[in-house]
Formats: C-alpha cells, sequence, structure tokens
C-alpha cells in the first residue's frame, strides 16, 4: 500500500487564499502559490486548492492562478470548485492541475464523470461526496450542504466510481467544521465497497482524529484545512505524529 | 537541449515545468531531425499503452527512438512502451527493457490504480545518485514492469516490481519524478547530467 496521505486545503477568493496561516517568514499568506510552495517543503503530499469565487474575472483568475502553482509546486495538485463541464475540466488540465475535483455538478449530471474520464483518465477525476444523515439514512447534500437529494451516500460512491471516478472524497456535514473527530464507521464501510482511494475531509480537530480515520477508517489520505490554521499544528508535525502510531507516512 | 518527444499522450505541462526549476533548455518535438541532436530524450505518458504504441509508428518514431544513443528516459506509460509488450490492449512495444507488461491483480485491500507514494529500494545506477534507499516516489498505474534483468529499482504494490529499468543509453521510471517532490526533482537533475 502507498503511504497515507495529508493534504492541505487551500480555499481561493479572487486569487487569493482565504484563511492563510500565518507562517513565519513567509511574506505573504494570501498568495495561493506562495503558502502552497511553503506546504509543499513541509511535507504535505498533495495540495487541493479550491475556487470560491463567485464571479467570472474570479474564474478566469484563479485559472490564471492554476499555471502559476504548476510552474513552482513539484507535487500533485487537485483543484475544484465550479467545474460544471468538459471544457472546464480541459482548461484547469491544460493550465497544469493534475486532477480535477467535482462535487454538485457530478449529482446534477453524473455523465459528467464518465465524460471526463474516459477523455483524460480515471486519475485526474476526484468526485467529492457531501453526505449527512437523514432519518437514519447517508444522503448526499449539494451546494455546501444546503440541499438534501435523494441520492444514498454509498450508491452514489459506487455509481461514481463505476462512471471513472479515480478517487472519492467524502465530507459529512454533520462533522464538518465541528473538529469533533470523523464518523469512522461511516469510512470504513466506505472504503470497502470501493476498490479506488478515499480521501477524508471535514472533522479534524486533533492528530488523534486523523490518526483514526486512516486506521479504524481505512481512508487513504485526509484533507485537512482548519487543523493548520489553528494552534500550531504543521504538516511537518503532524505527519511526525502519525508516523510515531505506526501509520505508514511519507517524511 | 532536451528534447520530449511530442506523440499526443497527455499533457506534458508538468514535465516542462520541472525541467523550467531546473533552469534546463527543452523543446516540445516529433521531427526526427531535432530528436536526434539532442542531448537527452524524454518520452513522457499518460494513458493507454497500445494507443501510445500506435501513436509513436505511425509517426515513425520507434525507428528513430531504437538508434539514440544519448541518455533516453522513458516515463511511466513512456517507460511501459519501451518494454517488449503490454496486456494493455495487447501491445506489441519497443522491446528495448527486457519485460512484458501486466496488469496488477485484483485482490482485497490492493486498490488499482497503485495511486501515491510508495517506497524505491534496491536502486542500482547514477540515475539515483544522491536519492536514499527507501525513498519515496509518486506512481499512478495500472500496469506494471515485472523485475527483470534491466530492474534498476524496484517498488512494491504488494508485490515487488520494477520501479525503474536501464538497457545501456535507456533508463525508465514507472514514477513520476516530475511530481515526486525533492527526490523526484534530484533524479531529473541526475538524468539530464548523465
Amino acid at each position: 500500500m502507498p503511504a497515507k496521505r495529508i493534504i492541505p486545503c487551500l480555499d481561493v477568493k479572487d486569487g487569493r487564499t482565504v484563511k492563510g496561516i500565518n507562517f513565519k517568514g513567509l511574506a505573504d499568506v494570501g498568495d495561493p502559490v506562495e503558502l502552497g510552495a511553503r506546504y509543499a517543503a513541509d511535507g504535505a503530499d498533495e495540495l487541493v486548492y479550491l475556487d470560491i469565487s463567485a464571479s467570472a474575472d474570479g474564474r478566469r483568475t484563479f485559472t490564471d492562478l492554476v499555471g502559476h502553482i504548476a510552474t513552482r509546486i513539484n507535487i500533485p495538485f487537485t483543484v475544484g470548485g465550479g467545474i460544471a463541464s468538459v471544457d472546464d475540466a480541459s482548461r484547469l488540465l491544460d493550465a497544469g492541475a493534475d486532477k480535477i475535483t467535482i462535487n454538485s455538478a457530478a449529482v446534477a449530471n453524473p455523465d459528467l464523470i464518465s465524460a471526463i474520464a474516459s477523455r483524460y483518465g480515471s486519475q485526474f477525476v476526484v468526485v467529492a461526496i457531501d453526505a449527512r444523515q437523514s432519518d437514519g439514512r447517508w444522503m448526499v447534500t449539494t451546494h455546501g450542504g444546503t440541499r438534501l437529494t435523494d441520492r444514498e451516500l454509498f450508491a452514489w460512491a459506487d455509481e461514481a466510481w463505476s462512471r471513472g471516478a479515480g478517487e472519492i472524497m467524502f465530507t459529512s456535514m454533520d462533522h464538518d467544521g465541528t473538529r469533533s473527530g470523523y464518523p469512522c464507521g461511516v469510512f470504513s464501510r466506505l472504503c470497502d465497497s470501493i476498490d479506488i482511494p478515499v480521501i477524508a475531509s471535514g472533522g479534524a480537530g486533533s492528530a488523534d482524529d486523523i490518526a483514526e480515520v486512516l486506521t479504524a477508517g481505512k481512508a487513504d489520505a485526509a484533507l485537512a484545512a482548519s487543523i493548520f490554521h489553528y494552534g500550531d499544528m504543521t504538516v511537518g508535525s503532524l505527519k511526525q505524529l502519525l508516523k510515531e502510531k505506526g501509520i505508514e507516512i511519507r517524511l | 537541449m532536451i528534447a520530449i518527444i511530442d506523440y499526443g499522450m497527455g499533457n506534458i505541462c508538468s514535465l516542462g515545468n520541472a525541467l523550467g526549476r531546473l533552469e534546463a533548455e527543452w523543446t516540445l518535438t516529433s521531427d526526427p531531425e531535432v530528436i536526434n541532436s539532442a542531448t537527452h530524450v524524454i518520452l513522457p505518458g499518460v494513458g493507454n499503452a497500445a494507443e501510445a504504441m500506435h501513436n509513436l509508428r505511425s509517426r515513425r518514431l520507434p525507428e528513430v527512438i531504437w538508434r539514440l544513443r544519448c541518455p533516453v528516459l522513458g516515463i511511466c506509460v513512456g517507460m511501459q512502451v519501451m518494454c517488449r509488450s503490454s496486456q494493455e490492449g495487447d501491445a506489441e512495444c519497443m522491446g528495448i527493457f527486457d519485460a512484458h507488461v501486466k496488469r496488477f491483480d485484483s485482490a482485497p485491500g490492493v486498490k488499482i490504480p497503485h495511486m501515491g507514494w510508495s517506497r524505491i529500494s534496491n536502486l542500482e545506477s547514477k540515475l539515483f545518485n544522491d536519492i536514499q534507499p527507501g525513498s519515496y516516489m509518486y506512481f499512478v498505474h495500472s500496469y506494471y514492469a515485472p523485475l527483470c534483468p534491466d530492474t534498476i529499482a524496484t517498488a512494491r504494490h504488494p508485490a515487488l516490481f520494477s520501479a525503474a529499468l536501464k538497457y545501456e543509453n535507456f533508463y525508465g521510471t514507472q514514477f513520476h519524478p516530475e511530481k515526486s517532490g525533492e527526490a523526484g526533482q534530484q533524479l531529473i537533475h541526475n538524468f539530464i547530467r548523465l
């Protein structure tokens, strides 16, 4: 098995990092390229950049930014936010992205997964799934968790996989932002049900939480944002702690 | 000048960027004259081995590559098409490395593709100067070259396979050095100094 991956997530709005970390010696924490380079130097295994711009200008700025990231960063990076067509994916691939992540658009139009995967390969397509419990079942939500769909989590993950998704990134909307840990039973069941890597997102409050989702939860990778924003945990110190717990980590 | 062979197999953006970070001059080409006059040649590749061989043949590139005397590096599918054959699309390949490329067997707990950071060991070439055995490299592949006399590095998924191959002036890596952080950058640095 490859090493478990730690993936910092950077939210970008109009070309600037939102919630930048105050790294020592980093002059501009709002610069997504500088911040990403710092994470990479600190041991990040991959990076995810999410465009949260709401305007067309913001989107164009993001595409230019992807080009700058590709020039500078020597580890894989995924980009997402507002990808709704094969053309959107092509534009980001041409700019230098290694993978794209799609979420609401894939739920609205599952053919989008097949179309992008058949054109650029499964390794390029990460399907992000946000779900929460509703009447005792895990149901998929869209638009940042605001809209409940009639799709069930495990069935949707299976469909995304069979349509060509290369990885699934799962966020429990019941845990996201709570810093209370991950629903490890759900992760474990999800990882057993599909043969592609699962990235755990949303909910980590500590290194112990991440260790648990990578072991009991069987996740292949953990995406984290706020754990690096609060307190003084760095990517490097987190990975060191995970390694000491006997988890295979690239140091 | 380093020639990256252009045969319509995936985007070479990240490879060009990696060479750029080392301040190396490179060009993307399928012109035999440019390839023949290059100091180093890189054969990249993303996608399907059968399609890659088809694209190389339709541009009459295998005969150009066979005759090269400069250091040549195949990456990922670029390495696989330098082997004897590939199970992917039942492709007859260039036959430079003495290996038949096979698909990973499905087994419980073994995810296919093999994607992510795995350790490379048994390093046996100047290509790995200043790279420690056990260093992690970034892999994305569903097919692999088994161990063979040309193996110069190994990795596991979960069985041992060839992470890198060498025959005379021809080198190949299954992993993506251009995406493998500092260790990968060191390997590209080593290659362009061969």
